[in-house]
């Protein structure tokens, strides 16, 4: 994983796909240890959890957030303006990375923390596990289903509670150039097979062209697997299964391979200059990604107007409609906070009210809410930057199609810090990623067991 | 006891007690920055954390685990390697410039003295992005060097190269700054050992060999012993080209690097600490081994 301050939305996890949806969830709240004990009265009736936070409301107080969300400035205006008698600090943290050790070190130090966090989907298990994170279900926060993709609700509960709100979603799709297609008369690929047979024509034609840019980075990697339909990681409390070799992981290596081998996958680092640069000025063909990057390509990559347009995720056969999440954050309450019920209730204005969701749809966020994702406005919008594409449509779509039951690591920001000492180097020596693959999957195993989890690899 | 042999002792006391309070200002400000830190990293040493089951006393495990650790070896066989090229270029490139302003031949030598000096002043991290650029073999400096010579031999982010490549940058932001200690050295000679050289008839080589060198000595030790400490510290050149280069450089590259992965990107604070006692170790016993040796030879002289 680039290391890039900048890296604005990453990965996407599902704690425990699947199970979750449905189950009622106000039920599970009951006698975990995790809930918090100053709510205790509240924790058995959510009608009266979520009135509990209107009184805070009323009463006021002081809150910070940690956040790299560019509309978080905004939003907390918005939410002051509304009650005034709350004041709310924004701490800018930069990026994922830099948010994630932050948080860390404030949580391990036993005091520092901010009341409300960012995380993305990808990390929360990190800071769910060892009970750093507020437990929403005594604040009647179980009612707020409805209103999220079970992809992103899934994503932020597990049996035990409910951990985070969802902010956005990164449903993948095609984003390519259409002046190089043009020029080099490239036809948008539904497929991975034309997918690779374009990217051969552009370097047979221009080899300083660089149709696909993957210099190994392992959010991309596990959202591809993803999609071929593998599920390499597996969670049942303490156990964890990792097979980095099952079927779907295999399928997208051998895919993907094909690329790698040949010397045809650019080595730019994602979110650096350089690769800002290439997506502006026409070195950069094609980037498969998730679906915030048409705000990443607004404010990043101005010289790529008009130029751009949005594509449905490549299948690997025809006919096939299977995409995959890549990148997504939620917002949490971290246990410290000294004020609960006011950091709950501002969290829960942040990412289910209306006048806050505008302020994020304003500024190119792409939501985790359907009535947003459904709505006329949102699927008609046309964009001038895509050449007056209706590029929600697109990606709404995808969103309908990502398939189910995935799950990431418990410790998956530590397993993407050690996915460039591994898989990196097959990407490195264009040589079979399955190899490097098998290598990482070997150190997370020994990582999984110096962490105290019974850790199977099949 | 006998009682008249009480007082002495009780004087005695209280001597000590009142020294202890002039130099308190100082323990206090040592224990605080110095003891405490280490006393708490050797605690956290011989802990464990984990996700599951929480923290627990392992005894000297990390330091078996280690040891056995071959990203550890590998690490520091690396910045072993730097420190025995990177360092001798580097302390030469300075002495040589230090004599060159010395000799007083020099045009502008205030200006050169700047100069040289002038990188150390830019800070690290603005040094190795602008270093970054150029090693860049796309749009860098190192893409034009290739298409002027017209191949693709120039590429100092590959695995090849990189180490060379960071050797690059650390000689160039620490020559002016060991050039300035070896400088203010050579600058503390009496003057009066040149005119009894001149009236010797010494040429100007003969007073670099008999004066100067001999002169420069100790400064060349404490130079040592700092490089030698900057080197088994390499962080910050590696660790931000790595932004670039991120599977060219792995999080084990330096152990410093590797430390910084293990705490605030596995949360394995006490395997970190542990690294970091066994550095710290290693980096003083081989210091004080060139500080025995350099004032051991001088005193023979």
């Amino acid at each position: 994983m680039s290391n890039s301050a900048r890296r604005r939305i990453r990965g996407v996890a599902v704690l425990t796909a699947g199970a979750l949806l449905g189950l009622g969830l106000t039920a599970c709240s009951s006698g975990t240890s995790s809930t918090d004990s100053s709510s205790g009265s509240a924790s058995d009736d959510t009608a009266a959890g979520a009135a509990a936070l209107d009184a805070a409301l009323e009463k006021g107080g002081e809150l910070t957030y940690w956040t790299w969300t560019p509309s978080a400035e905004d939003q907390v205006a918005a939410f002051e303006k509304a009650y005034p008698n709350v004041h709310v600090t924004v701490v800018n943290t930069g990026g994922a990375n830099d948010n994630n050790t932050k948080l860390q070190n404030a949580i391990k130090a036993g005091s520092g923390a901010p009341d409300v966090v960012q995380i993305e989907y990808q990390s929360l298990p990190q800071f769910v596990l060892p009970g750093d994170l507020l437990d929403l279900t005594p604040y009647g926060f179980a009612d707020l289903e409805s209103k999220y993709t079970a992809a992103g609700w899934g994503a932020v509960t597990t049996a035990d509670g409910i951990w985070a709100l969802p902010q956005d979603s990164g449903p993948m799709a095609l984003f390519y150039n259409k002046t190089v297609f043009d020029e080099y008369g490239l036809t948008v690929p539904a497929t991975w097979d034309e997918y690779i047979a374009d990217a051969k024509k552009l370097h047979a034609a221009d080899p300083s062209k660089i149709f696909a840019n993957d210099p190994g980075d392992a959010g991309f990697t596990t959202s591809m697997i993803w999609q071929a339909g593998g599920r390499p990681f597996v969670s049942d409390g303490d156990t964890v299964t990792i097979n980095l070799q099952d079927e779907g992981t295999k399928k997208f290596a051998d895919m993907w391979n094909q690329l790698n081998e040949a010397g045809l996958l650019g080595d730019i680092p994602g979110w650096s200059d350089q690769w800002f640069t290439a997506l502006g000025d026409g070195t950069i063909a094609t980037v498969v990604i998730g679906g915030w990057m048409p705000g990443v390509f607004e404010s990043g990559v101005p010289d790529g107007k008009g130029q751009w347009r949005v594509a449905p995720m490549p299948q690997y056969s025809a006919g096939e409609d299977v995409t995959a999440n890549n990148g997504g954050s939620s917002e949490a309450v971290v246990k410290q906070t000294k004020n609960p019920e006011l950091a709950a209730a501002f969290l829960r204005w942040l990412n289910s009210d209306q006048a806050s969701i505008d302020v994020f749809l304003a500024s190119g966020g792409f939501p985790a809410t359907t009535a947003d994702l459904e709505s006329a406005d949102f699927l008609g919008y046309e964009s001038d930057y895509f050449g007056g594409q209706k590029i929600n449509e697109v990606i709404v779509d995808s969103a309908k199609h990502v398939g189910e039951g995935w799950e990431y690591l418990p410790w998956q920001s530590y397993a993407n810090s050690i996915f460039n000492d591994t898989v990196g180097k097959s990407y490195l020596n264009r040589s079979d990623l399955n190899e490097g693959l098998k290598s990482w999957q070997e150190q997370n195993v020994s990582y999984g067991e110096a962490q105290g989890f019974t850790v199977k690899t099949s | 006891m006998s009682t008249a042999a009480a007082p002495p002792t009780l004087r005695r006391q209280r001597r000590s007690f009142v020294g202890l309070w002039f130099v308190s200002p100082f323990l206090v400000v040592f224990a605080f920055v110095l003891i405490t830190p280490v006393a708490y990293s050797i605690y956290l040493s011989v802990f464990r954390d984990r996700l599951v089951g929480g923290r627990s006393f392992v005894g000297l495990d990390n330091y078996a685990q280690l040891f056995a650790d071959p990203k550890f070896w590998d690490g520091l066989g690396r910045v072993a390697l730097f420190l025995a090229v990177q360092v001798p270029i580097m302390l030469a490139l300075a002495l040589v410039a230090a004599l060159a302003i010395d000799s007083g031949r020099l045009r502008g030598s205030s200006f050169f003295r700047i100069a040289v000096f002038l990188p150390y002043a830019v800070p690290g991290v603005v040094a190795v992005l602008m270093w970054g650029f150029m090693y860049g073999d796309q749009f860098g400096l190192a893409a034009n060097l290739n298409d002027l010579i017209g191949s693709e031999v120039v590429q100092p982010l590959t695995p090849q190269w990189i180490l060379i490549a960071v050797g690059n940058i650390v000689t160039w932001e620490f020559v002016g700054y060991n050039m300035l200690i070896f400088y203010s050295a050579l600058r503390a000679i009496p003057v009066d050992l040149y005119e009894a050289a001149a009236i010797d008839g010494a040429g100007s080589w003969r007073v670099v060999l008999s004066i100067k060198l001999p002169a420069l000595r100790q400064a060349i030790v404490i130079a040592t012993i700092f490089s030698i400490i900057g080197s088994f510290q390499l962080f910050n050149e590696p660790n931000i080209l790595r932004t670039l280069i991120p599977s060219v450089i792995s999080t084990y590259f330096t152990p410093n690097m590797y430390a910084y992965n293990l705490s605030f990107a596995g949360q394995q604070y006490a395997y970190a600490a542990t690294l970091a006692i066994v550095m710290g170790v290693v980096t003083a016993v081989i210091a004080y081994v060139v500080q025995l040796r350099g004032s051991r030879e001088a005193d023979l002289r």
